[in-house]
Order: structure tokens, then C-alpha cells, then sequence
């Protein structure tokens, strides 16, 4: 068991046993000892679900990263790929079962499939004559991995590309599965409200879903009250600031993944004199970051003055236009790292409703001849998104979102922060103040805002069988699962934690996301990587 | 990049602190597998996780030593090993019964299978449900059923295109990717082109769906077909484009980039693609006549400074700085001198002059950068102007190390005074801050600054003079 998954309102261990089960029954399906070949980007959030010492139990005695040519040599009885279903994969895994040293002992193949399997990779390890080799050919539905106990995420970092660029709905696939798998466990969730088009597509997904399994009533009583989806679409700024929670600031700064921080190596460089130059370490050093830290746990989410003033001075300088575009030229001149370029001119455009054409011109073809003409396809992806666009003549609506949900707010106590504008020294995030003004008074109150915000808004009821009806103390709080469909930020994990330890907030959340991010893994996201 | 530093101190110091007081909450911490803090081996890898096993594990006849000691005190007070395993009480399979797993032996890729349904003799007490197996009569939501559940289904009795229709639009209404892949992938292959893209373009998801799954494969042929069909001129073009990337030879990508002039981009877009595809062109000679005057061994700047890498492939400004660099003194005539690129690709001025600055003054050709910004007027004088504020002619000055002489002749030339006076003190201009201070007519401000000095300098002989000179009407 996994302390820091239980402390929550909703005990997380249960989906995290779970899931270790389906594990341990295809390993034992696969009798005898085993080496297992990985698919490196599924060690990250494996390790969330396992660490090796359960694997051993189920005598896993070997394993290796999957790699071309032969595998390496193991006294094993079965070998095992755990890969995600991509094409490219699959012609490795191909070149391992051919090389196979035939003189050795015979081992048995299996596949792992995560979370799906394919009809296109089958289909390939069939033209490449190796589809036969493998006894065991199956998948394993890791949709929403546990990392907090209050959050979830599916970590697939190609779902906002899929969903807002590609209108490509295999990720909001999964996380209806995810949910549905959620409310396996914890029960049918009441009430559904959502705001985005796939955020409709997801609800529509769980409804035919649950219809087909009729027959099998969910006895479990429900453990959340509500379910909120929301498309990143409808705030796209908040990614685009910078981050300022001591977990958001490490996060953007030195990269958090799967609740591991890789901190630079020469932050741990012994300051003794006689120890210089003995094992140097030459790789960032992980250290584990949950609230299994007690201490971290609390100044995780304050605010973090000494970078306060500056950044948030940054942050409120957007509409002076004037000084944004030659601190961009000048970023820009200086040949500050891409990322962050596309970073401040995508902020720009979102809080002015696009640029002015001949700003836009102007600065595509300042990118285009520092960085490289490749970058046209990062250009279009962005504009795409919607992130960078030309004025339309339109007016602007941001002024009127902004202030209808008082996103800046002037006075922040920061030491003992109110309201969520904490988070980023003054600026409420928009979409966590969308769920909290959901939770109070509704969003019927907010009905012209929610209509300038793109993509529809709805509400839907699951019925549950009588007898599970959720009656709730009085001084009960609502618990609310928040589904970002399309990435999250810590920010706003740090601002949804707030409001959910307000003494009458009446409503705690626990968050689900398709990723965990930041502005920086976003964008890089959108880039067109030379192959 | 001060604060930066600040950031990086400070959340290092609370790192460090959150540490601490972890480990005097030891104790109370329930000992799990993956809440081990402090066991981080050299590699950076916290001991037991899946990441440091498969280093440890991989290659070698048995984990290290130092991995097993690890490994063996860590399970000296792991739990799990005691406790009797957790009742099964969950098993998500268990949940999703109606939906049997899809079974090993079964591909997804049978269901496409040509070969007709086998004939099996029918067995007695068979349940009614399973006899239907073998029926050749399955409706389109029957056999997206049997699909979902990668069952062996012909999907041949679908033979107009009616019946086609509805078994696909059954397969994009259950979501489920494979089914959807299936059938388009029957589709395609029994079907015209013409007709395929006329019924998918009023049907969005499955074209959606299509464009992914030909992206995935790559088919590029058909993607681009697709696109013209729908008049997605744009993401034709794009799409097209994007292929350059996959081609690494200098000279075939060249080839290619040709071939990506005149597509439908927009008109700006289309500018920049024709100027990418010249790029390339010079990059390629200026690189084969470079790499030959340094093998060559004869021409001082390249034994002075060796490249370091190719030229080809750079961005623009790259080039530039690389041109201007290695070529600078060349006359307009040829492909590598910086005049040729600037005007060729329209360069604008401030661009011009920053990148020209940067490369000499690596170089301290101190001359060089004079003459950048001195123009003779039609008087005869010379003048110092900058497109680009001498502010950054200063910081980029200082970056390559200047001495103070030049510094401090262009900080001079900084127009807006408290910068000068601040970039003056940053760089120990003193010349510049006492005239400054003087002309302000601040005298506590050079009060202060007599005290930074070298006692007995010059300097302090200068401040001296001016502080004592009954000339000046000091404001303060």
C-alpha cells in the first residue's frame, strides 16, 4: 500500500490495487521465470504502479530497455514486451524475435500491450512474419495512474495535440475508459458537468458505455458527487504563465516527471574539499516528490516570493503592448531558447485575442530566420490551437472574462492567500475558478461568460439504483472529480488543493488530467521535431 | 538570469530542509516500497524503482553488488513480505463482464480475414448465443461487436455501398479506435478512391480517423491525394513539406525543398519556403568551399578559429554570424559574403548590425566594429548611429570581453542617461560616471562613487578637481 495514495478523501489505493492485480495475473499467466523488454516511456508510470520488488515476486528476474538487433542473453523462461501500440515499436520488437539465437534454450514471447492493443501494430508484426511467435498477446488498460491522493493522470503527452489539432478522439477514448474503470470501483457518479467539445465527446463515450454493461448494476456506493470535464481550450492562458508554487516553479525549472524531480547534478557536488572529484555524479539526481513529505507537502503549494514580484510583474505587463513586443524582439535578437519565445508571443495573443497582422507577420519571420523555416510547422500547429491567431476584427473578450470571474485580483496576501489568485501572485486561474463558481452559486450565474468560452456547456444525471441515493452529512463536503482533457498545470493543483481545505468550501476536489504539465512540455508538444 | 540564480539557491535550501524534516518523520511514515526518499543510488535512480532495476538487472549475469545489499536491507522492514497477500476483491476484468477480454489466441487482424466464416458441425447444448457464431447473417452492430471483441469476422458480405455505410457509421458510434481502423481499412482496400473520399468528407470522425491512420502508416501518397480532394490546400502544402525532415542528405533535401515551391501556401509562408530552398542551395557550396580552404591549411581565419560544425542546416542568422565571421571582407559577388545574404534574404538593418557586431567583436576586431556604426554625413563628419541602441552594443561588447577603452566609448554614446550612468557603474566606466555625475550636477552621487575608486588613481584625482571646482552648481 502506498501511504500517500489514502490520505485523501478518495482512497486511491483501491484503483491502485487494482490495477497491480491485472498486472500480477498477466505475469503469472506467463508461468515461469521471465525477463520483461520495456518500452522506456512506460517505466515512468509503471513506477508509480509498481516497483521492482513485485515484479520479482512473480519471478521477474530480468530486464532490459527495448533496443534493435538482438536481445541480450538471459537464462529465462519467457521473455515479455511491455509496449505502448506504435508502429515503430513493433519493428523492433520484430528484429529481437528474428535475431533470436535459435541454438540457445527456446523462450516463450509474449506482448503487453498498454493501454490498448492495435489492429495496425498487429497487422505489422504480421507482415513482418513474427505475429505467430507470441503466446500471450494482450493489453493492459493503464488509463488514469495514481500519483497523489488526489491526483490522476493518464500522462499521454500527445493527447492535446490529438484532441484540439487532429480532432482525433483515441485519447478521450481512454479516459472515458478511465472513468469508467473509476466508477467501477467508487461507484456511478451522479451528476456529469462539462464544458468543451471533448469534454462532450468524453460524456457521450460514458453514457453509451455504461449502457452496454446494463445488466451488471453497480452496487459499489458512489464516492463522488460530481464529475467536471473540461476542455484545455477554454483556458489556455493559464499553461502560458509562468508558474509561481514552489511545485509549479521546480516543475518549470528543473522538470517534474511522474512525482520525481530531476534535480542538476551539481546541486549535490560534496563541499568538502577532499571529496572533489570523486564520483562526480554526471546524472540528474531523482528525488521522489509526493506528500509523503509532510514538510514538502505544506510549502509545496505557497507561493514563492523571492521570484513574486518579477514574474508577476511580467505577468501584468501583457497589456502594455509596447514593452511585450520588444522584450519579445529582444528575446528573440538574444536567441533565448524557442521554447520560451513561442511561450510570451502565444501569451500575448491569448490575452489580446490574437495580434495584429503585421505584429504576427513580424515576429513569424524573426522565429523563422533565427531558429530555422522548419518551424513553419510549429507555427501553423500553434495557430492551430488557437494559441497565436491574427485579430479578427472581432472585439476583444478577454477584459470581459477577466473581469466577470475577477482573475486579477490587486490585493494577494501571499503568506495567508484568500483566494486562489495566490497561485500566480494576483491571477485566478480561469479554470479552476469556472469549478469553483460551478460548486458555488452554479453556472447559471456566469451563463454569458460560459458562451463567449469556446465549446458547449452541459449537464448530465446518471441514475443510480435506489438505496445508493448519496445522502451527505450535514457539514459534509461535495467531492468532485475534475477531469482536464487536454493537460494540467501545478498551479492549478496547487489552487484546487486550496479550495478544497477552505473550512467551508463545501466541495473537495480530486483532479484527473490526460497529462501533467507545464507551459514549456505543452508547447514542445506543438513543435515539429526534425525525425 | 540573477534571479534565476536566486530561484535555483532558494528552492535548493528548501529541498534541503523538507529532507531533513522527512527524516525525523521516519518513523512515522509507513515503509512502502516507493515512498524510499533517501535510497538514491550514484546513478540517480531511487533503488528498487523499475528504471534503476532494469540498469541493474540488464546485461549482467545478477544485480550488483551494492544493488543487492540494498535491495536485502530494504526488505529487512518491508511489509509485504509478512502480511498475508490482500483478498481479491477487485479484479478490473471482473467489472467488465459482457466484455470478455479479447483472448490471446485471437488476432485483430483475423477479423479482416477474406476467407469465409468456417463451417463447424454444430454441437449439441451449445448456447444459443454462441450458435449465432456461426451464422452468416450478422447485422452491421453485430459484427462491430464481434470486432470490438476480435472475433474472426468476414466483413465481404458488406457488398454495396449502402451496407458499407451503415457499418461504418455502426463503428464510429462505439468510439472504439481498432473497429473504426478495420473497417476503413476494408474500405479503402474495396472501394474507388473517388467514392471512399466523397463518403468521407460529409463523415467527420471517420475522416478524421482516416488522416490519422494514413499519417500513422504513411501512406503519404494517399494523405495528399485526401487533402487535395477536400481542398485543405493549406495542410496539403504542410503536409508535404513536412517530409523534408526525413530526408538527412544535404543535397536531396535541396531536391526536394524545390519541389515544395509553388504549393498553395499562403503567400507569406510561400516566401519563406523558396528562401529556405535557397538557403540550403548556398549553405551547400559555401560548405564545399569552406571545408576545402581548411584542409587546404592556407587561409588564417580557419586556422585561427576551425569549424566546429557544418554550415548546412542552419538557420539563417546562423549563417550570417558564420558569414560574417569567416567571410566578412568579401565583396558582394560571392555566395558566402554577408552582404550577398543580406541582401538576398532582405535582412533588415538592426538584424544586420547585431550579428555583424556579435561575430567581430568575438573576434576583437575592435576596427570592425567601429566602422559598423560610423556614418560620414554630407558634411564630411563622422557619425555614430545604431539600429539597434547602443545600450545592447555595450552588453554584447562586454560579453566578449572588451576592454574598457571601447566599452566605454560606447557607453558614452548611450543616450538615455540613467542607463548610461547604470551600465557606466556595472562596467567600471569611470571616466563615463564621473562626467555624467557631473553634468547631472549630482554631487552626492559622486561623493559616493570617490569611494569605489583606487585610493591615489587618477580617477580619485579627477573627482577630486571636479568636486572641488567652483564652476559647478551641484543640485545636492
Amino acid at each position: 500500500m502506498a501511504a500517500h495514495l489514502s490520505y485523501g478523501r478518495v482512497n486511491l489505493n483501491v484503483l491502485r490495487e487494482a490495477v497491480r492485480r491485472e498486472l500480477r495475473e498477466f505475469l503469472d499467466k506467463c508461468a515461469g521465470s521471465k525477463a520483461i523488454v520495456w518500452d522506456e516511456y512506460l517505466t515512468g508510470p509503471f513506477g508509480l504502479i509498481a516497483q521492482y520488488s513485485l515484479l520479482k515476486e512473480h519471478e521477474v528476474e530480468k530486464m532490459f530497455t527495448l533496443k534493435g538487433s538482438r536481445l541480450p542473453a538471459a537464462d529465462v523462461k519467457n521473455i515479455i514486451f511491455f509496449v505502448r501500440p506504435r508502429l515503430e515499436l513493433m519493428d523492433i520488437i520484430a528484429e529481437n524475435v528474428l535475431s533470436e539465437d535459435r541454438r540457445g534454450p527456446t523462450r516463450d514471447f509474449h506482448i503487453l500491450f498498454v493501454p490498448r492493443r492495435s489492429l495496425l501494430c498487429e497487422q505489422r508484426l504480421k507482415d513482418l512474419g513474427v505475429l505467430g511467435s507470441f503466446i500471450h498477446r494482450e493489453e493492459y488498460s493503464l488509463d488514469l495512474i495514481p500519483f497523489d491522493g488526489d491526483l490522476l493522470s493518464m500522462e499521454s503527452e500527445g493527447a492535446f495535440k490529438e484532441c484540439y489539432l487532429e480532432s482525433d478522439q483515441t485519447s478521450l477514448y481512454h479516459a472515458a475508459k478511465g472513468l469508467m474503470t473509476l466508477q467501477a470501483l467508487y461507484g456511478t457518479i451522479p451528476q456529469i458537468f462539462g464544458k468543451g467539445e471533448c469534454a462532450r465527446q468524453v460524456a457521450n463515450m460514458m453514457i453509451r458505455m455504461k449502457r452496454e454493461f446494463t445488466g451488471s448494476q453497480n452496487s459499489i456506493f458512489p464516492v463522488f458527487d460530481n464529475l467536471l470535464l473540461l476542455d484545455r481550450n477554454v483556458d489556455l492562458l493559464t499553461p502560458l504563465a509562468t508558474q509561481l508554487t514552489y511545485e509549479g516553479l521546480i516543475d518549470e525549472i528543473y522538470g517534474i516527471q511522474n512525482s520525481y524531480v530531476k534535480l542538476p547534478p551539481e546541486k549535490f557536488v560534496p563541499k568538502k574539499q577532499g571529496d572533489a572529484g570523486k564520483d562526480l555524479p554526471t546524472e540528474a539526481k531523482k528525488l521522489q516528490l509526493n506528500s509523503a513529505e509532510e514538510l514538502y507537502a505544506e510549502i509545496r503549494d505557497k507561493n514563492f516570493n523571492a521570484v513574486g514580484s518579477v514574474l508577476s510583474k511580467k505577468a501584468k505587463v501583457i497589456s502594455a503592448a509596447f514593452e511585450v513586443n520588444s522584450y519579445i524582439e529582444d528575446c528573440i535578437a538574444q536567441k533565448h531558447p524557442l521554447i520560451k519565445v513561442l511561450r510570451l508571443v502565444c501569451l500575448q495573443s491569448v490575452c489580446n485575442s490574437g495580434l495584429k497582422q503585421k505584429v504576427l507577420d513580424y515576429y513569424k519571420r524573426e522565429i523563422l530566420q533565427t531558429y530555422g523555416y522548419e518551424h513553419i510547422l510549429t507555427l501553423y500547429n500553434l495557430e492551430k490551437a488557437g494559441l497565436l491567431k491574427p485579430q479578427t476584427g472581432g472585439r476583444n473578450n478577454y477584459p470581459t472574462i477577466r473581469k466577470t470571474l475577477r482573475l486579477w485580483m490587486d490585493d494577494v496576501n501571499e503568506q495567508n492567500p484568500t483566494d486562489i489568485s495566490y497561485v500566480y501572485s494576483g491571477y485566478a486561474p480561469l479554470s479552476v475558478r469556472l469549478a469553483q463558481l460551478l460548486s458555488r452559486p452554479g453556472w447559471r450565474s456566469i451563463e454569458e461568460v460560459l458562451r463567449i468560452l469556446p465549446g458547449p456547456h452541459f449537464e448530465e444525471r446518471q441514475p443510480l439504483p435506489t438505496g445508493l441515493q448519496k445522502k451527505r452529512q450535514p457539514g459534509e463536503n461535495r467531492v468532485t472529480l475534475i477531469f482536464f482533457l487536454g493537460g494540467v498545470t501545478f498551479a492549478e493543483i496547487a489552487a484546487l488543493r486550496f479550495l478544497s481545505q477552505l473550512e467551508d468550501g463545501g466541495t473537495e476536489y480530486v483532479i484527473a488530467t490526460t497529462k501533467l504539465m507545464n507551459g514549456a512540455t505543452w508547447i514542445e508538444s506543438l513543435m515539429e521535431k526534425p525525425f | 538570469m540573477d534571479k534565476l540564480t536566486q530561484v535555483h539557491t532558494a528552492s535548493h535550501c528548501q529541498l534541503k530542509e523538507s529532507k531533513r524534516a522527512v527524516n525525523s518523520l521516519r518513523d512515522f511514515v509507513d515503509d512502502e516500497d516507493d515512498d524510499d526518499l533517501e535510497r538514491v543510488s550514484w546513478s540517480g535512480e531511487p533503488v528498487g524503482s523499475i528504471s534503476w532495476s532494469i540498469k541493474e538487472t540488464a546485461g549482467n549475469s545478477g544485480s550488483s553488488q551494492e544493488g543487492r545489499e540494498q535491495l536485502k536491507s530494504r526488505n529487512s522492514f518491508s511489509t509485504y513480505a509478512q502480511l498475508p497477500k490482500p483478498t481479491s476483491t477487485y479484479s478490473l476484468s471482473s467489472f467488465f463482464r459482457g466484455r470478455t477480454r479479447p483472448g490471446s489466441f485471437q488476432s485483430l487482424s483475423d477479423a479482416l480475414s477474406d476467407v469465409p466464416a468456417k463451417s463447424y458441425a454444430p454441437e449439441l447444448g451449445r448456447p444459443k448465443g454462441e450458435y449465432r457464431d456461426y451464422s452468416n447473417d450478422w447485422s452491421p452492430s453485430d459484427t462491430v461487436w464481434r470486432l470490438r471483441k476480435g472475433k474472426v469476422c468476414s466483413l465481404e458480405r458488406f457488398r454495396s455501398l449502402q451496407d458499407k455505410l451503415r457499418l461504418l457509421e455502426e463503428a464510429v458510434s462505439v468510439h472504439d479506435g481498432n473497429v473504426i481502423t478495420a473497417v476503413l481499412i476494408f474500405l479503402k482496400r474495396t472501394l474507388s478512391k473517388e467514392t471512399l473520399f466523397r463518403e468521407l468528407e460529409v463523415r467527420q470522425v471517420a475522416l478524421r480517423h482516416l488522416i490519422h491512420f494514413l499519417k500513422e502508416i504513411g501512406d503519404q501518397k494517399l494523405l495528399l491525394d485526401l487533402f487535395r480532394f477536400l481542398d485543405r490546400t493549406e495542410e496539403l502544402a504542410l503536409s508535404h513539406y513536412r517530409e523534408h525532415l526525413n530526408i538527412q542528405d544535404p543535397e536531396k533535401r535541396k531536391e526536394f525543398l524545390k519541389t515544395c515551391i509553388g504549393l498553395p501556401f499562403s503567400a507569406e509562408d510561400s516566401a519563406h519556403i523558396q528562401d529556405h530552398y535557397t538557403l540550403l542551395e548556398r549553405q551547400i557550396i559555401i560548405e564545399a568551399n569552406d571545408r576545402h580552404l581548411e584542409s587546404a591549411g592556407q587561409t588564417e581565419i580557419f586556422r585561427k578559429h576551425p569549424r566546429k560544425a557544418s554550415i548546412l542546416n542552419m538557420p539563417l542568422v546562423t549563417t550570417l554570424f558564420y558569414s560574417c565571421f569567416y567571410h566578412y571582407t568579401e565583396a558582394e559577388g560571392t555566395f558566402s559574403s554577408p552582404v550577398n545574404l543580406k541582401k538576398t534574404f532582405k535582412i533588415p538593418d538592426k538584424q544586420y548590425v547585431l550579428t555583424a557586431l556579435a561575430a567581430r567583436a568575438k573576434l576583437r576586431a575592435w576596427h570592425d566594429v567601429d566602422a559598423l556604426f560610423t556614418t560620414k554625413n554630407w558634411l564630411g563628419y563622422t557619425k555614430k548611429r545604431a539600429p539597434i541602441g547602443f545600450h545592447r552594443v555595450v552588453e554584447i561588447l562586454h560579453k566578449n570581453s572588451a576592454p574598457v577603452q571601447i566599452l566605454q566609448e560606447y557607453v558614452n554614446l548611450v543616450e538615455d542617461v540613467d542607463t548610461k550612468l547604470n551600465l557606466a557603474t556595472k562596467f567600471k566606466c569611470h571616466d563615463v560616471v564621473i562626467d555624467t555625475c557631473r553634468d547631472l550636477k549630482d554631487r552626492q552621487q559622486l561623493l559616493a562613487y570617490r569611494s569605489k575608486v583606487d585610493k591615489g588613481s587618477a580617477e580619485e584625482e579627477k573627482i577630486d578637481a571636479i568636486l572641488n571646482s567652483s564652476q559647478i552648481r551641484w543640485k545636492n
